[in-house]
């Protein structure tokens, strides 16, 4: 195939996405868990983990349109996870399905479209807004500047890169806030200087969409 | 199928199982055996936090013995989970369901008197959201504590 390998976004690209979060997850666990540690109740990597194995263990097999597979990642989040991030981040992997229902495959509009939905979900859930020290403050920039490159005419693979910078961006940001929402907003002061630990995982969940959505290995 | 017996049942949402536990029977003794009160509390493992699915299956149990329920809740992820549960639970049965803004153990104990004394779903919820600024010392302010090092 010449030029862009992937104009469009099929369900193995999905799964390669889901899967490489899950393998950022993993291979990050430790570092979720010790930020957690300093500023919350010390399980979001553990969480986290447990709910994507889980989520792997349950996708639907090939061929399943791209809605199914982030709908199976929704259920196990929000049955497995356990902690503030399985809803919220179950509630992102919905309001993601729900936003390229019926698609068997996806133009960049509609990537745009499914990160959009699920920080949208993300706000809704947890209503939390910029600068409370949250993974919004890491989504959505990213979302921001996904649209702006596409915008643009930007490539996918360029915008999700994009994307994911600025998601990095955002949650080095978040370090010398004061939490105002969940379990860190316990602490007051003492939640400033450390990284909110939802602005590390949804980074990864960016940088795996960047890896893998526009081309990437699909494995 | 047949009417719920109870008015209002109470559904307890917390990160611990021993908690609720506790909670559950410190209302029960208030409440008598007229008010069903439901825990949806730890995961499948036994270790803490609070599973969507497991509140979605309380809730839906609560609600075979009750017309009515009311969630309380602990810890705020305890709240989204929640949420999360309504979310799947059947239209017709999510209006059935209300959420009280409340200490879990004076809320949970407040609502067991309402509720047994055949109060609906939105007063229990009332009565449980006033807990939040009964005070427990006649004395203000508070005396200092003694002692310590």
């Amino acid at each position: 195939m010449a030029g862009d390998a992937a104009a469009t976004v099929d369900g193995e690209r999905i799964r390669a996405f889901i899967r490489r979060f899950a393998e950022k997850v993993a291979a990050h666990k430790d570092e979720l868990t010790a930020l957690d540690a300093a500023i919350g109740d010390a399980d979001h990597g553990t969480n986290m983990d447990r709910g994507l194995q889980a989520a792997l263990e349950r996708l639907p097999a090939e061929g399943a349109a791209p809605a199914d597979l982030l709908k199976a990642v929704a259920m196990a989040l929000i049955s497995k996870v356990g902690g503030a991030s399985g809803p919220l981040y179950g509630t992102a992997f919905l309001r993601a399905a729900g936003a390229v229902a019926g698609k068997a495959a996806l133009e960049p509009g509609d990537v745009a479209a499914l990160f959009k939905a699920a920080l949208a979900g993300i706000q809704e859930r947890g209503k939390a807004t910029r600068g409370e020290k949250t993974m919004v403050d890491a989504l959505a920039p990213a979302v921001e500047a996904l649209e702006a490159a596409l915008g643009r005419g930007a490539a996918l693979g360029e915008a999700l890169a994009e994307a994911a910078r600025a998601a990095r961006e955002g949650s080095d940001a978040t370090i010398p806030l004061v939490a105002t929402k969940g379990r860190a907003s316990y602490l007051g002061e003492r939640s400033r200087g450390h990284r909110d630990p939802g602005s590390l995982s949804a980074t990864l969940m960016m940088e795996a969409a960047a890896e893998t959505l526009a081309g990437g290995p699909a494995s | 199928m047949t009417a719920p017996a109870a008015g209002t049942a109470l559904v307890l949402v917390s990160h611990s199982r021993t908690l609720a536990e506790g909670v559950r029977e410190l209302a029960a003794q208030m409440a008598g055996p007229g008010v069903p009160i439901v825990t949806a509390a730890g995961l499948d493992d036994g270790s803490l936090g609070t599973d969507a699915t497991a509140i979605l299956a309380a809730v839906e149990a609560a609600l075979e013995r009750a017309q009515e329920a009311v969630v309380l809740f602990d810890l705020g992820s305890a709240y989204l989970n929640t949420t999360t549960a309504l979310d799947l639970l059947p239209e017709e049965k999510r209006r059935r369901v209300v959420l009280a803004d409340a200490p879990l153990v004076e809320g949970a104990v407040i609502a067991a008197v309402a509720a047994s004394v055949g109060e609906g779903a939105a007063t229990v919820r009332e009565r449980a959201e006033e807990a939040r600024g009964m005070r427990k010392v006649a004395e203000e302010p508070v005396p200092p504590a003694t002692g310590g090092s």
